[in-house]
């Protein structure tokens, strides 16, 4: 009998992953017990910027945190800086392990930078990595809603931990503000005032490179993407603006081996390849796609083309075009200063995804002004953050009535940086201007 | 045509290192009647230590060494602290120790090399292609895995077969007792069979990195697909490992592929593309449901006794 109980063993945890797997993608059902604790890592403290320590709490200020460090001695000689509202304390659920840990990074580093520049406000920014797990990311939520009990929450990169975890934030009074994920439901139909997209909805990067690719006149294209939301949303987007493809090509998120996908596209012989894989996919595509021998010219947004994953390529990369909201060279007043303070800060050129989180601190730091640095005050803060009045690194800002940003695209090209020498995009030129998504009509917000 | 072969190659490619690392998984539960979760973490643990040290040397063969040996010693030092004392256990017993091993072990990584991943490169003169049929080049790294498939398991195969400790190996899966009073030492037997798959897990981890992003839990994925095939195959069989493995290996590549244009006959291009990727990741299991239903001991399981 050992054979066969050993076969079923074997059978039943075979199928308990596959069960657990599924359960992880795009489920948004309450998904609590999942038992995944043991992933959540604590950020490496050695990368992790400290909060500027204020000298003296405001005495009106109820300190509910038992881990705050002792108070400094009185004699401490720094000069106490102008504070208009006190402490905000932020929940920043983000991706800082894996393939991806970069993205989370970038936007955790640009979030910082934000409220050390301003240097107003006491950032009590509590931060976890998701793991790219939607489980943990619920779990994440659910201590900082009710134990940590922060004003605010930002921080998700991808839309499968956003699709778990958003609802469950708005729905309890929370707001909401996302520095990278813009999935379709929540811009259409699940809409929700409490919910604002501070870097674009998933789509519009992809509207913009279908645009530029149709006008370049190439005749079929082939579309890959990884099986999950923003995949999906990522080749619909194209489809949009550039008409319909030779094929769709989905593949597992997360995966790393793409030679069956290039094979297909070896098969479906296009005149041109649009990708969507962020992070470590992008790395893992590219390196296979080089490899391949395969010499369709490749086209996406700015996250299949970001300085890392152009690095990967190395000098074949130069000439690459993409698309995105931002680059480090656009003309804007307010972006040379954030390039500048954040190449002193970090020592390194900011990425798309830095950028992001900056624009989501300052429109935070923005909103606070106007409602007299209250975050508890939710309505003022959400009328606040409506407004949107703040120096976006990206130039021109405004939120459309579902809460999601109308702002102008851009094509980029690999080049290499005529200064610090690495790869990096540079703006070419304007592809769509004050560009809205597709779903805003969907939303009942504002109508 | 074309299509067909490519993905064929590439199914090929994933059959072997699925073999690598089912091969020694069926070894040890063959002989010393263990279910060994953390087969996956010594596939990790191959792939981390090539990651460090081809970063360093920057020499892939050095780096091949250097992770299928760290495995093997890992797998070794496992099996003599932990491993030894589950033989007589239930199997419950020893899948809960061997989680608990694979936890640690992510975690373990995860404070050595951080969590950022790291990858190997393939070696220069595999960088290139090689044009294995008109008009299809295919990259000579992955040719290269399958020659490496091959090679680790006729390695096996004649260990196995056609030498003293092999007989050794073969005698102690069915007669535990009696080799021991022939004055084999049992014992020290088990421990280089452990690390002998151990070894094989750990070689499989290097030549796939550089298709992985090397971090924690890398291995997971592979000791599932492992344990599908071992049951596929039969539990202790390394014939059936050979043949679950390339079997799961095609079933999976094919079905990715056509798949996803066999729901195009009857949903739209798009929803085809999605659904058809969907499906096509639980492939695999419908055949281990069909396999199990048809043959429960696998096909060339051993017959219950």
């Amino acid at each position: 009998m050992r054979i066969r109980r050993a076969t079923l063993w074997l059978a039943l945890l075979a199928a308990l992953a596959l069960v657990a797997s599924a359960c992880g993608d795009d489920d948004p059902e309450p998904a609590t017990d999942a038992g995944q604790t043991d992933a959540v890592q604590e950020p490496e403290p050695a990368t992790e910027p400290e909060p500027a320590e204020e000298p003296a709490e405001p005495a009106d200020e109820p300190e509910p945190e038992p881990a705050e460090e002792p108070a400094e001695p009185a004699d401490e000689p720094e000069p106490e800086p102008v504070v208009v509202g006190g402490e905000v304390k932020v929940g920043m659920i983000t991706t800082l392990s894996g393939g991806a840990a970069y993205l989370g990074e970038g936007v955790r580093d640009g979030f910082q930078l934000a409220f050390d520049l301003d240097g107003r406000y006491e950032l009590d920014l509590v931060i976890e990595d998701d793991a790219q797990d939607p489980a943990v990311g619920q779990q994440l939520a659910d201590r900082m809603l009710s134990r940590d009990e922060v004003d605010v929450m930002t921080g998700i990169i991808f839309s499968n931990v956003a699709g778990a975890v958003v609802p469950q934030v708005v729905s309890q009074d929370t707001i909401y503000l996302s520095p990278n994920a813009g999935p379709s439901p929540f811009a259409g139909a699940q809409c929700s005032e409490n919910y604002f997209v501070v870097s674009w909805q998933n789509d519009n990067p992809a509207e913009a490179m279908g645009e530029y690719v149709a006008g370049q006149g190439f005749g079929s294209v082939v579309a890959l993407a990884p099986n999950y939301q923003a995949g999906q949303d990522s080749v619909n987007g194209f489809k949009r603006n550039f008409g319909e493809v030779a094929a769709e090509i989905y593949t597992e998120l997360g995966a790393n081996d793409y030679a069956q996908a290039i094979a297909q596209i070896r098969d479906a012989d296009p005149d041109a390849v649009y990708f969507f894989y962020p992070g470590g996919m992008g790395i893992a595509f590219v390196q296979q796609y080089v490899a391949s021998g395969l010499e369709i010219p490749v086209f996406g947004p700015t996250f299949s083309f970001d300085e890392f994953i152009v690095d990967a390529i190395g000098e074949a990369a130069v000439g690459l075009r993409n698309s995105s909201f931002w680059a480090p060279d656009l003309d804007v007043p307010a972006n040379a200063a954030f390039v500048e303070a954040y190449r002193e800060a970090y020592g390194t050129t900011p990425t798309g995804y830095a950028a992001q989180g900056f624009d989501t601190g300052n429109l935070l730091i923005s909103a606070l002004d106007a409602n007299g640095g209250d975050p508890s005050d939710i309505a003022g803060l959400r009328a606040a953050l409506r407004e949107a009045n703040f120096d976006s690194v990206r130039g021109d800002f405004e939120f459309n009535s579902n809460n999601h940003p109308i702002q102008d695209w851009y094509l980029l090209e690999v080049v290499q940086d005529p200064v610090h020498g690495d790869l990096t995009n540079t703006v070419v030129e304007v592809i769509l201007e004050d560009h809205a998504d597709a779903y805003a009509a969907e939303c009942p917000l504002g109508g | 045509m074309q299509l067909f072969v490519e993905q064929t190659l590439n199914g090929l490619q994933l059959g072997f290192t699925l073999l690598m690392v089912s091969a020694g998984l069926t070894l040890i539960f063959g002989i010393m009647n263990i279910i060994n979760l953390a087969h996956g973490s010594l596939f990790m643990v191959g792939a981390f230590v090539a990651a460090d040290v081809g970063g360093r040397t920057g020499n892939y063969a050095v780096a091949l060494l250097a992770g299928t040996a760290a495995a093997a010693v890992v797998g070794m030092f496992v099996e003599f602290v932990l491993i030894r004392r589950l033989y007589l256990r239930d199997h419950l017993d020893q899948v809960l120790a061997t989680f608990a091993l694979v936890l640690m072990a992510n975690e373990a990584v995860q404070m050595i090399w951080g969590t950022r991943p790291g990858g190997v490169s393939t070696p220069a003169f595999l960088d290139r292609t090689v044009t294995v049929f008109p008009g299809l080049p295919y990259p000579a790294y992955r040719l290269a895995i399958i020659a490496a498939g091959i090679a680790a398991i006729s390695s096996l195969y004649l260990l196995v077969d056609r030498t003293r400790i092999g007989m050794w190996i073969r005698a102690g899966t069915t007669h535990r007792e009696l080799l021991g009073a022939f004055g084999v030492n049992v014992r020290l037997l088990y421990t280089l069979v452990f690390a002998i798959g151990a070894g094989l897990a750990g070689f499989a981890g290097v030549v796939a990195s550089p298709f992985l992003s090397v971090e924690s839990g890398v291995g997971d994925n592979f000791l599932i697909l492992s344990f599908v095939v071992i049951v596929v195959g039969g539990i202790g069989s390394l014939k059936g490992a050979v043949y679950g493995s390339l079997l799961l290996g095609l079933v999976d590549t094919w079905a990715r592929t056509y798949l996803p244009l066999g729901f195009d006959g009857f949903l739209d291009a798009s929803t085809a593309a999605t659904v058809g990727a969907s499906v096509a990741s639980a492939s695999i299991y419908v055949v281990m449901i069909v396999v199990l239903v048809v043959k429960p001991n696998g096909l060339f399981g051993l017959p219950d006794g």
